[in-house]
C-alpha cells in the first residue's frame, strides 16, 4: 500500500531471545516487529515503522515539525520553569530532578506552547514533552496549557493539545492536582466562546492529564495503540488482583467503548486535523 | 458514645478520660471541694488534649482523617440540614452509592448537598465501594449540579475519598472523562459552590467535586495529589516509606492554607470529629452559612469569575534567566 514498504531480506532478523546490538543513531530496531530500519529513514517516516506501522516514541521537536507548517511556529512562554514549592525530596531532591531533566531533554519543563499554522489554519497549540519527567503536569505545565486555551480565545483561533503524560507531578503535591482544575476552567471558556478544541491523545496519556483537558476535546483523536486511561494498568491490577484483558486501555479499546472519535495514523494526522478543523468552520472563508 | 476504635496516639487521652470518669463515679455525692478538684483536672486534661492535637504530625493527621469512626457525609447531612431528600442515579447507567446527594435546607436556605460516602462496616463498604466512585458517581454529581444551577441552588460538596475507583469497568465507562467533565462543569457553574474536605481528599476523585468558589477543610482532614502509600511506592519504590511521603506531600489543612488552596479551616471537636460530631457539625454549619452569605452577594458572572480567578492563581512558577536556552 505504501511506497516505503520494502523487504529487507539482506538484513538478518534477530533470533528470538538472541541479543542484537544496534549502534545508536544509525539503526533502530522496531519495538513491535523487530525489524531494523535506518534511523534516518524512520525519522523521515515520522518514526512509524515502515514494516508494521508501529508508532515509536517521537521527540517533541520532531512532533512539532510534523504537525505545524514549516516556518510558522512561534514558541511562547519559553522561560517558565518549576520552582520547588514543597521543598520535596524523595531519593533525590526535586530541584535536582528538574535540573537533570532539563539537561537530558534540553527543555525547561514538560510542555511546549505556541502558535502557528496547521495545514494552513492558525492554531494555538500545546505539546507535551514526555521526555521531561514522563510529561508529568506540575505548575508550569498547567500554566502553559492554560495559556494555550487563553491564547486561542484571544486570537479567536482553535486550540490543539497533544497529550503524552503519566499524570500529575507528585513532587508539587496539591498544586499539581489543582492544575487539573485550572486547565479545565480555561477550557470551559473556550467552549463558551464556540472555538474548537481538538485533543490528540498520544502514548501514554493517563492520570490527571487524562482526567482533565485531554478528555475535554470537542473532538478527541488518538494515535494507534496508545495507552490511555485514568488509572495505570499496574494500579488496576493491584486493586482487582486479576489479569487485565488483552488490549485493555489501548486506543482501539477506547474507540470500542465510545471514548474517542478517531484513531489516526501519525502519517495522516496533520491532514486529518486540518480537515476536522475546516469542517468545524476554522480556516474557512466566512 | 459507642465504644470507639482507638489509635495509638489517642490511647493516653482516652485512658485519662476513663480515669476521670472513674473518679467521678467514686466521688459521686462527695464534697464540693472534690468536685472542684475534678473540674480542675478535667480542664487540665482538655487543655493538654488541645495542645496535643494542635501539633500532630502529618502522619497522625492522616490516621485521624481515615479514622474508622470518623463521621461521614450522611452524618454531617443528618446533623446540619433539614428536609434532606436523597436523589439517585446518573440517568445513563446506574446509581453509584459511593457518592450521595440531594436537596435539603441549611438553616432554612435551600441548597443541594452531595459528598463521597464511605461505609461503617464491611457490608456497607461493599455497597459504598469504600467511598471510591465510579464514572456513574461523577455523572450523578454532574446531573445534580446542573439541577442545582437550573433552580438557582447553591451546591455544597463534602469530600471524603481515597480516590476514584481504579477498575476495569470504571475504565471501560470512561473514568477519566467523567472526572474531566465534572471539573469543567463545576468551573462554569452559575451558582455559589463550596467544597469541604471532611476526611480524605484523594486525588482526581476528590477534586471532581471540588472545583468550587470556596475550599474548606476540617482541621484534621488531608488533601493530596496521591496517597502517601502510592507516592512512596512510585518515588521511593517502597510503600513502607509512606510516613515520609505523608510529610513531603504537605497534605494537612494547615499546609493547604499556606499553599493558597484552602480558604478556611473548620475546627473539630478536641481529639477529632469522631469524638464530637455535634460540635464539629455545628462549626461546619456555621462556616458554610457564613460563606454562603458572602457568596450570595455575587452575581452569576461574578461567581464564575471569582472561581476562575481562584484556580487561575494556583501554582508556583519561576522565570528562567533571560539567557535560558530554548528546546
Amino acid at each position: 500500500m505504501a511506497w516505503w514498504r520494502r523487504k529487507k531480506e539482506a538484513l538478518e532478523r534477530p533470533e528470538s531471545g538472541g541479543k542484537i546490538s544496534v549502534p545508536p543513531g544509525l539503526w533502530t530496531k522496531c519495538d513491535s516487529c523487530g525489524e531494523i530500519t535506518y534511523t534516518e529513514e524512520l525519522v523521515q517516516n515520522l518514526r512509524v515503522c515502515p514494516v508494521c506501522g508501529h508508532h515509536h516514541v517521537m521527540p517533541t521537536s520532531e512532533r512539532i515539525a510534523a504537525m505545524i507548517d514549516e516556518g510558522t511556529w512561534v514558541e511562547h512562554d519559553v522561560d517558565l520553569t518549576s520552582g520547588d514549592p514543597l521543598g520535596f525530596t524523595d531519593s533525590k531532591r526535586y530541584v535536582d530532578r528538574i535540573t537533570a531533566a532539563q539537561k537530558k531533554s534540553g527543555r525547561l519543563d514538560a510542555f511546549v506552547s505556541g502558535t502557528g499554522k496547521l495545514d494552513g489554519i492558525d492554531v494555538s497549540a500545546g505539546f507535551f514533552a514526555f521526555e521531561f519527567m514522563g510529561g508529568s503536569m506540575g505548575s508550569v505545565v498547567g500554566e502553559k496549557c492554560t495559556r494555550v486555551f487563553e491564547r486561542a480565545l484571544e486570537k479567536q483561533c482553535p486550540a490543539l493539545v497533544f497529550s503524552a503524560s503519566g499524570g500529575a507531578r507528585m513532587q508539587e503535591g496539591i498544586l499539581s492536582l489543582m492544575q487539573m482544575a485550572k486547565t479545565s476552567a480555561a477550557r470551559a471558556k473556550l467552549r463558551e466562546a464556540g472555538l474548537p478544541y481538538i485533543s490528540v491523545l498520544l502514548h501514554p496519556t493517563t492520570g490527571g492529564v487524562a482526567a482533565s483537558f485531554a478528555f475535554l476535546g470537542d473532538l478527541i483523536v488518538a494515535e494507534p495503540k496508545a495507552l490511555i486511561g485514568f488509572a495505570g494498568p499496574r494500579v488496576i491490577q493491584q486493586t482487582i488482583g486479576q489479569e487485565l484483558p488483552e488490549g485493555f486501555q489501548r486506543s482501539e479499546f477506547l474507540i470500542d467503548h465510545g471514548m474517542v472519535d478517531r484513531i489516526v495514523s501519525r502519517l495522516e494526522l496533520r491532514e486529518h486535523l486540518g480537515q476536522l478543523l475546516r469542517l468545524l468552520g476554522s480556516g474557512e472563508a466566512a | 458514645m459507642n465504644e470507639t476504635r482507638v489509635l495509638d496516639f489517642e490511647r493516653p487521652i482516652v485512658e485519662l478520660e476513663g480515669k476521670i470518669r472513674e473518679l467521678k463515679g467514686l466521688l459521686a455525692g462527695g464534697s464540693e471541694d472534690m468536685a472542684k478538684e475534678i473540674a480542675r483536672l478535667e480542664a487540665k486534661a482538655s487543655e493538654l488534649q488541645r495542645e496535643h492535637y494542635a501539633q500532630l504530625s502529618p502522619w497522625e493527621q492522616l490516621q485521624l482523617a481515615k479514622h474508622p469512626d470518623r463521621p461521614y457525609t450522611l452524618d454531617y447531612i443528618g446533623e446540619m440540614t433539614t428536609d434532606f431528600v436523597e436523589l439517585r442515579g446518573d440517568r445513563a447507567y446506574r446509581d453509584d452509592p459511593a457518592i450521595v446527594g440531594g436537596l435539603c435546607r441549611l438553616r432554612g436556605r435551600r441548597v443541594l448537598i452531595m459528598g463521597h460516602q464511605k461505609g461503617r462496616n464491611t457490608k456497607e463498604n461493599v455497597f459504598r465501594n469504600f467511598g471510591m466512585a465510579r464514572p456513574e458517581g461523577y455523572r450523578k454529581a454532574q446531573r445534580l449540579m446542573k439541577l442545582a444551577e437550573q433552580f438557582g441552588l447553591p451546591v455544597l460538596c463534602l469530600i471524603d475519598t481515597a480516590g476514584a475507583y481504579p477498575g476495569i469497568g470504571a475504565e471501560e465507562r470512561g473514568q477519566a472523562e467523567a472526572i474531566a467533565a465534572s471539573l469543567e462543569l463545576m468551573a462554569a457553574l452559575k451558582v455559589p459552590t463550596i467544597s469541604v474536605v471532611i476526611g480524605e481528599g484523594g486525588s482526581g476523585g476528590a477534586l471532581a467535586i471540588g472545583v468550587t468558589n470556596r475550599i474548606l477543610m476540617l482541621e484534621h482532614s488531608v488533601y493530596s495529589v496521591i496517597s502517601p502509600r502510592g507516592c512512596a511506592s512510585i518515588l521511593w519504590k517502597n510503600a513502607e516509606a509512606e510516613q515520609t511521603a505523608a510529610e513531603q506531600l504537605r497534605m494537612t489543612a494547615e499546609d493547604l492554607l499556606n499553599l493558597g488552596v484552602c480558604d478556611g479551616i473548620v475546627r473539630e471537636a478536641i481529639g477529632g470529629a469522631h469524638r464530637g460530631l455535634t460540635v464539629t457539625a455545628a462549626a461546619l454549619e456555621q462556616a458554610l452559612s457564613d460563606h454562603l452569605d458572602q457568596l450570595a452577594k455575587l452575581s452569576t458572572e461574578e461567581l464564575v469569575a471569582d472561581r476562575y480567578a481562584k484556580f487561575r492563581a494556583i501554582g508556583h512558577i519561576e522565570q528562567a534567566a533571560a539567557e535560558a536556552s530554548e528546546g
